[in-house]
This record gives C-alpha cells, sequence and structure tokens, in this order.
C-alpha cells in the first residue's frame, strides 16, 4: 500500500507492506537511523518518535497507523538556529554513553520540556520511565534534562526582557 | 526481528463503518485500537489477523469522557494518558487515577484505551479490576443495535469477552453514587511492568455501615475483577481492621495465582490480601472524607 506522511516537516509518500512497523519504515525504507530499534518488545523506549507532538513506541506503531500524520524523528530536533537545547545537554552533561538510549530519551525529554518548562526531577524520572538506559544510570540523562530547561528559561527570560 | 504475518490494513471512518466490514470479514478481521496489546501479539504471531481494521480516526465518536447526573460514560477509545490526567473523573473515582499512574508507562499510556483493555482481557489487565470494582457496565454495538452488558457478564474468562463477531465495544458507563470512593494498589517489580498483584476497591456507604463494597483482583487468577463473597461480607458491616483482614482473607483464598518470574504463587496470595486491605482501607477513608 502507499504510505504518506509528513515526517520532520517534509511530506513524505512510499510503498511499504500494510505490516510494516513504523520503526522499520523510519530505518530501512526512509535511511532515517536516527530512531533506534533495541527491544523489539514495547520496553526499552529506544525507538521513541513523535505522532502528531506525541512520543509513541515505532516498534509497536504501524507505519500504515501513522499515515496522514506528523512524525518527528530525532533528526528533526535541530532546526536552522543550531541543536536542540535538549541535545546541547546531552552533550553538556555527559548525557549518554553508548548512546543507544539517546534518540528516544531526548524525543521524550523534548515532548516534556514542550509542556513543562520546569519539571522536577521525579516528574523527569516518570516522564522517561518507559526507557532503558543501560549506561548512565540516569542520573546525567536527568541532568541533562534539567540543564536544557534551565537554558530555554533563561532565554525564555531574555527574550521577554529584551527591547520590542 | 519480529514482523507481523500479512494482513490488510483498513481505516474505519464511523463506528457503523467498522462494524460493517467486520460483519463482512468476519473472524479474519480484527479491530486496532492503540495497538499496544495486539500488535505485540501480531509480531509473536499469536495474533495473525487477515484484516485489520484501524478504529483510532474515530475519535469523535469514540473518544470523550462525560459526566451526566447519575453516570460517567466513557468512550472506548480513550487513552490511558486522558483518563490519569482528567480531574474530573479522579474526582468521582479516584481508582482511576491510582491506576493509572502505575499502567505501564507514559509513552505506552499514549497510546493504549480503555477498550483495548477491556477486550484484551488478560487477567493482568488493570483496568478490568477497576472497572468491575465500579460496578460498570459496556456497551457493546452489532448492525443491530447497542446491547449493555454488566461488567461481570463482559469478561468470559482469560482472553474471552461478550463481544463476538461483528460486533465492538463503543463505551464503558460507571455509576456515580452518594457517599463512595474508590481506591488502587498495585505491587510492580519495576516501574511500568505488569503487575505482579494488584486489588482495586469501591465503597457506597451508609453512614457508618458499608452499604455496598466490592473488590476486584488483578494477576492472580482468571475472573478475580470482582470478588462477589467479598460484597457479600463487607454488606451492611461497620468499616473496621478486622472487617479488613477478614475480606484480605477471603480475597486470599478467592487467589489463584501461578508462581512466574514477576513472584511465587505464595508472594502473590499474600499480595491479594494486602492490597485488598490497603485498597479498601483506602476506598473507605476518602468516602467518610477521612483521605
Ligand atoms: C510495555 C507495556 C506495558 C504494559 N503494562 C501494562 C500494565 O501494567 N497494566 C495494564 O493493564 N496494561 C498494560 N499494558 C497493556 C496496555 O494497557 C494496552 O494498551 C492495553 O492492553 C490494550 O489497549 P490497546 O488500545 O492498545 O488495545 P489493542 O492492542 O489495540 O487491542 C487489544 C484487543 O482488543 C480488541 N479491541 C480494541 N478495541 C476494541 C473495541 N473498541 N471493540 C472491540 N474490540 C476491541 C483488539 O481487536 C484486540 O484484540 C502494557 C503494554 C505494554 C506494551
Ligand atoms: S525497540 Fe521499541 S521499545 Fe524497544
Ligand atoms: S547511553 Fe548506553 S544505553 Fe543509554
Amino acid at each position: 500500500m502507499e504510505i504518506s506522511m509528513n515526517i520532520n516537516g517534509d511530506d513524505v509518500t512510499m510503498e511499504a507492506e500494510p505490516r510494516t512497523l513504523l520503526v522499520h519504515f523510519l530505518r530501512d525504507h526512509l535511511g532515517l537511523t536516527g530512531t533506534h530499534w533495541g527491544c523489539d518488545t514495547s520496553n526499552c523506549g529506544t525507538c521513541v518518535v513523535w505522532v502528531d507532538e506525541e512520543p509513541v513506541k515505532s516498534c509497536t506503531h504501524l507505519a500504515a497507523m501513522a499515515g496522514g500524520h506528523r512524525v518527528k524523528t530525532v533528526e528533526g530536533l535541530e532546526t536552522a538556529d543550531g541543536l536542540d537545547p535538549v541535545q546541547e545537554g546531552f552533550i553538556q552533561c555527559h548525557g549518554l554513553q553508548c548512546g543507544y538510549c539517546t534518540p528516544g530519551m531526548m524525543m521524550t525529554a523534548r515532548a516534556l520540556l514542550d509542556k513543562d518548562p520546569d519539571p522536577s526531577e521525579e516528574v523527569i524520572r516518570e516522564a522517561i520511565s518507559g526507557q532503558i538506559c543501560r549506561c548512565t544510570g540516569y542520573s546525567t540523562i536527568i541532568r541533562s534534562i534539567q540543564w536544557a530547561a534551565s537554558k530555554e528559561r533563561e532565554t525564555a527570560v531574555s527574550l521577554e526582557g529584551s527591547p520590542a | 526481528m519480529q514482523v507481523p504475518a500479512p494482513f490488510e490494513y483498513e481505516r474505519a471512518t464511523s463506528v457503523d463503518h467498522a462494524i460493517a466490514l467486520m460483519e463482512r470479514l468476519g473472524d479474519e478481521a480484527r479491530v486496532v485500537a492503540g495497538g499496544h496489546s495486539l500488535i505485540p501479539m501480531m509480531k509473536l504471531r499469536l495474533a495473525m489477523p487477515e484484516y485489520l481494521i484501524d478504529i483510532n480516526d474515530l475519535t469523535e465518536e469514540l473518544q470523550y469522557i462525560r459526566f451526566t447526573e447519575d453516570e460517567v460514560r466513557i468512550g472506548a477509545l480513550t487513552r490511558h494518558q486522558q483518563l490519569l490526567e482528567s480531574d474530573e473523573l479522579a474526582a468521582v473515582f479516584p481508582i482511576f487515577r491510582d491506576a493509572e499512574k502505575v499502567i505501564a508507562d507514559p509513552v505506552v499510556r499514549n497510546r493504549g484505551t480503555l477498550g483495548g483493555s477491556l477486550c484484551q482481557a488478560d487477567p493482568s489487565e488493570d483496568l478490568s479490576a477497576v472497572c468491575d470494582a465500579l460496578n460498570a457496565s459496556c456497551v457493546i454495538r452489532n448492525t443491530g443495535g447497542d446491547r449493555v452488558v454488566e461488567m461481570h457478564d463482559f469478561h468470559r474468562g482469560p482472553y474471552e469477552t461478550a463481544v463476538i463477531e461483528g460486533e465492538m465495544l463503543t463505551e464503558v458507563r460507571i455509576p456515580i453514587r452518594p457517599n463512595s470512593s474508590s481506591a488502587y494498589h498495585k505491587v510492580e517489580r519495576r516501574a511500568g511492568d505488569w503487575a505482579v498483584a494488584s486489588a482495586g476497591a469501591a465503597v457506597t456507604m451508609d453512614g457508618s455501615v458499608i452499604a455496598d463494597g466490592r473488590v476486584g483482583l488483578c494477576a492472580v487468577g482468571p475472573n478475580l475483577t470482582n470478588v462477589q463473597p467479598i460484597s457479600d461480607a463487607l454488606r451492611g458491616q461497620a468499616p473496621s481492621e478486622e472487617l479488613y483482614a477478614t475480606v484480605g482473607q477471603i480475597a486470599a483464598d478467592n487467589a489463584n495465582p501461578a508462581t512466574d518470574t514477576r513472584g511465587t504463587a505464595a508472594y502473590k496470595t499474600h499480595l491479594a490480601k494486602e492490597l485488598t486491605v490497603r485498597s479498601l482501607r483506602k476506598a473507605v477513608e476518602r468516602a467518610t472524607g477521612q483521605a
């Protein structure tokens, strides 16, 4: 069947079997290998992408079901202005070691900060609780997300304070 | 790599369209809602439908939480996340928020639905225990119209429900009663996991006695979403620690868990008792304004 969706702002149409999972559609059909594929059992969360601004596990989502929707992957985080603050935070605070869990962690973090610009540690821990990191022990991931949150709040304040 | 067996995919444009498709395609067709039980089963080839009918576009018809004078009506496609976030729902039935906080993880909760949970009918499905403790009923639609089935008739056994070929669950109705409250407790091995065991309780008070009480157990055996002997033991009794201990023991006696990687049968039986006590205590505290 023909599957069309908007991925990171671009309209994409591709022939794929109805049984194609979104994670394979992105990685194998479109070459967007930023999204990782891990446990294949809906548990690890490395495959998290957004469908209409909501984080979902793309190994448990049919590409066909995403047809007609907006999908955002880790490749879509960076803008013309540079890296997303979440990406910067992961660099600044060593939010990754092997990097396997990182794309999913960052997509969930971005969605969280869009909803809650100043999340407590507890809220951050809950938000990423469906995602597994075998390297960092999570502390640096949490710090990375906090770093991004405070950077965004500072930017927001300085924009407010700047003359019109 | 786990990939489902081939199937044909169709999007329903209305509930009637979905039902017409199912009627035509028979038992080779399956509805997919959140897909978070069905897709993993298809990947493992435990389910191999030939046609998949996607109902995710039917938000207007199937995704809502509506309050009337004496009941709450929840559309089958309402997602876990929506059930968790609804302050109105938590105010009337705090058991929903108690349970939703510990059902799966936030990303899974963005997709999984009430209807999918009830229709999956896994004995470890938390919302089955929640809905049965609340004495909910299910609206099932077929080409002939709607029929309403009480929760205890809805679940026919593990993975089996009253929904038959050519039918769909459209709505869950929960009666609102004054002087009532509810609570849920679950023990899990790690964040986001299925229950080792859990118990939900709902009570209606009449002055200082329990007029009506229901307890549902989860993951300790099939058909325990409402333990009737517990309701019998609670009726007309004043709440006390002795009463909780008595019904906790009834829960343990009715539990029939299996030893598995989540725990031994003995441990789960202990949990059935202890979580029943805690949920009942909490429900009564809430109903009597002490919590
Ligand atoms: C990692 C993970 C952890 C989880 N942890 C928990 C947990 O702790 N507790 C818990 O309770 N659940 C848990 N779940 C299950 C989760 O709640 C699922 O979302 C739920 O079981 C099914 O809902 P769904 O909408 O995804 O259903 P689907 O997978 O879409 O459907 C499930 C079944 O119901 C049928 N169906 C769906 N909607 C309808 C309808 N309206 N009418 C008729 N038939 C219908 C489908 O045909 C299918 O047979 C977990 C799932 C995952 C992946
Ligand atoms: S690969 Fe999707 S959750 Fe692990
Ligand atoms: S950085 Fe290796 S799994 Fe998270």
